[in-house]
């Protein structure tokens, strides 16, 4: 049991589940039901939990995408964008037709706004593989471009979808017991996982992280990698976008997405994978994207006013940071061995004193 | 994938006819040297196309403009300042005779502005407000009251439950309100709040009314429905009213609502502003009780305004357009009216 709590304390998921875990306590601790998770007579869980979990969700699997992006020394800052292109596609195909029909088959529709996603995917991966564009620049194309193309296939305007199971994709399907966004979240983490357990793409990502030079030395094809790891975070853009326009049932071209590009940048950091790429976690992601939720339902269940809420968010992202900052942890390690010497010092000091009167005289 | 289509269409047949027209006038100026007077330009900066009620207020003023016979150079600022800045800077280059712009914030327009006037180019300020330490630097101000919407609501939300003999879901003798604010710091959140408030402090029956709870929804759906969210964890069966600044977000709202196991509209009454189709159409499922209309139709206002000041007409500064309040039973009446 000790090791296994030794083996937990050293590995690399530690401290992001620690942050999320004194988080969770907080709430527990001074909001009232937040633990509580009640079944509602239609036989569906409810509570905050659970909110956390189904509004995470986007933001999960976007942060996957993005922890490979990373871990090639990359960045994907065009995700959001893509969210927005998405979640346009999807609604405009099934239409905003009063009287609830689809104008194209729903699984039809869903095909296309994921294939729209893996094709900006496959866009950013070209500029950056193939023609070696920075990843920043090559990505901020789409990222200003994305907003406007999701607008020009609205029209501008937000299309409601009155089509019923359009709902089903981030709500509950009668006779579940969750919102399927969590299913799909946790089918695409296992994937992932899985393809991380039995194949070598993901040592094949890492070295190309840590240097590209090595890794295209040691036989590894070096801009097919950086290209899939686009394609893949496009990929998961696109999924995102269904969720985000299933959970309020329309295209919001201006607000769908936006700045997730940021918070999926920041769920990798919490999750302890360095910018300057190398050694990924994949785990650590997913607990600091669902971090992010947290803090943001905890800001509500609080009832922070709204002018204060990012100032307090902000204060809370530095705590987890510093937390898990290699150097703060040094710089906080050296500080309590000083004072522990300190201490000693001082009662060792009457003892040494004593000698030292014993041996003079 | 048709209305792309359509709209590069549309957009051909407008320069196709521009250019015919301009075709025209050389032809027959010779003919009728003292025929017709000259064209009016008018630079429009829309701040985006943020709800479906800012899309009608576009549309109103292409249409009004069109109609007037005015030409418009339209811009969208993508709900970016300096994307207007820049907008209105280029309009002053391109020598148009009147500038309109929808302000995004309140202020940092006194350059820009200055800089119009220094070429002589009159400026209408539309819908939202705007901070100058000089206010000559417009000529008029058309726009929406938003202190009277807020008044509205209070005025109707008052009289509904009384007339209706509504007790407060949690016992007592105070109706526990919600409220989601508009984007923080944006005018017409203020002044919505607070002609809300002091409609509220005015009133006799003020005292029957308490507000729980009062957050942002930033004008959205999506953070209108996640606000309500957890406002529903917190006090599930003690609220009685949603105010929402705006319909988006009061119909993000409904959906938490509905989740929540609640009936919108009856467990919880519902009321919001702007008027937009989306509330109507939820009135009339029975699932909100009224919306105080916020017009956007200024276009039509817009041009006639624009037109009397380049004849050297007095305007009044402050012009605003008509509104109404519509609660859920003349819902159905109204929706095929409705143009936005």
């Amino acid at each position: 049991m000790k090791e296994k709590l030794k083996a937990f304390s050293d590995s690399s998921l530690f401290l992001p589940v620690v942050a999320l875990a004194v988080l969770l306590t907080f709430n527990a601790l001074f909001v009232d039901g937040f633990m509580t998770i009640q079944l509602t007579e239609d036989g569906r869980l409810y509570g905050r939990l659970i909110d956390i979990l189904n509004r995470s969700c986007s933001l999960v699997i976007l942060s996957l995408g993005m922890t490979f992006v990373i871990a090639t020394a990359g960045i994907d800052i065009s995700v959001g964008a893509v969210v927005a292109i998405s979640a346009a596609v999807v609604c405009s195909l099934i239409g905003g037709r009063g009287d609830g029909v689809a104008e194209t088959p729903m699984f039809l529709a869903i095909l296309a706004a994921i294939g729209v996603g893996v094709f900006c995917g496959i866009w950013n991966g070209l500029l950056v593989a193939k023609f070696k564009i920075q990843a920043m620049v090559a990505t901020l194309i789409l990222m200003t471009a994305g907003r406007g193309v999701a607008q020009l296939m609205t029209g501008g305007q937000i299309i409601t979808v009155y089509y019923k199971p359009f709902e089903y994709i981030s709500g509950v399907i009668p006779g579940n017991i969750l919102p399927t966004n969590i299913f799909i979240a946790l089918a695409m983490v296992l994937l992932v996982a899985f393809l991380m357990k039995k194949t070598s793409i993901g040592l094949f990502i890492q070295s190309v992280g840590i240097n590209p030079t090595a890794a295209r030395y040691a036989g590894i094809n070096v801009t097919m990698v950086i290209f899939l790891v686009y394609a893949f975070s496009g990929l998961c853009a696109g999924v995102s976008g269904l969720i985000e326009s299933s959970l309020i049932r329309a295209a919001d071209a201006n607000n769908a997405g936006l700045n997730m590009e940021m918070d999926a940048i920041l769920a990798v950091a919490l999750g302890g994978t360095l910018l300057s790429g190398g050694k990924f976690y994949i785990g650590g992601s997913v607990v600091g994207a669902i971090t992010i939720q947290t803090l943001t339902t905890t800001m509500y269940a609080l009832g922070v006013s709204s002018d204060q809420l990012p100032v307090v968010k902000a204060a809370a992202v530095i705590i987890i940071c510093l937390i898990q900052s290699k150097k703060a942890q040094e710089m906080f390690a050296a500080w309590k061995e000083k004072r522990n010497q300190n201490n000693k010092a001082a009662t060792q000091d009457p003892r040494k004193l004593a000698e030292r009167m014993v041996k003079e005289a | 994938m048709k209305k792309i289509l359509a709209l590069v269409m549309a957009i051909m047949m407008m320069v196709v006819a521009a250019g015919c027209g301009g075709g025209n006038e050389k032809s027959s100026g010779s003919g009728s040297a003292a025929g017709g007077e000259k064209k009016i330009t008018m630079g429009f900066s829309q701040i985006g196309a943020e709800s479906e009620w800012r899309t009608a207020n576009t549309e109103s003023v292409k249409q009004a403009a069109k109609d007037a016979g005015i030409e418009l150079q339209f811009s969208d600022a993508q709900q970016k300042q300096e994307n207007q800045i820049k907008a209105i800077r280029s309009f002053i280059a391109q020598g148009v005779d009147i500038i309109a712009f929808v302000p995004i914030v309140e202020t940092g327009w006194d350059t820009v502005l200055k800089e119009a006037k220094d070429a002589k180019i009159p400026v209408i300020v539309v819908d939202r407000d705007v901070k100058l330490a000089d206010d000559s630097l417009y000529v008029a101000k058309i726009g929406t009251d938003s202190v009277k919407e807020g008044q509205n609501v209070f005025k109707w939300l008052d009289e509904y439950m009384k007339k209706n003999n509504k007790t407060p879901r949690a016992g007592g003798d105070q109706f526990q309100v919600v409220v989601l604010e508009g984007t923080v710091g944006s005018s017409v959140a203020i002044r919505r709040q607070e002609g809300f408030k002091n409609a509220m402090a005015e009133s006799a029956d003020g005292k029957k009314f308490n507000i729980l709870a009062s957050q942002t929804g930033e004008f959205t759906r999506q953070k209108g429905q996640e606000v309500m969210e957890s406002f529903l964890k917190s006090d599930r069966d003690k609220i009685d009213v949603l105010f929402a600044h705006n319909d988006d977000m009061a119909l993000g709202a409904i959906q938490a609502i509905e989740a929540a196991g609640l009936q919108p509209g009856k467990d919880i009454t519902i009321v919001s502003i702007d008027g937009v189709k989306g509330i109507f159409q939820a009135m009339i499922d029975g699932k909100a009780n009224c919306t105080v209309e916020c017009n956007p139709l200024q276009g039509p206002l817009l041009m006639e305004t624009a037109k009397k000041i380049l004849k050297g007409e007095k305007v009044e500064k402050l012009v605003y357009v008509d509104e109404g309040i519509f609660p859920a039973d003349v819902a159905e009446k109204t929706l095929p009216e409705r143009k936005y």
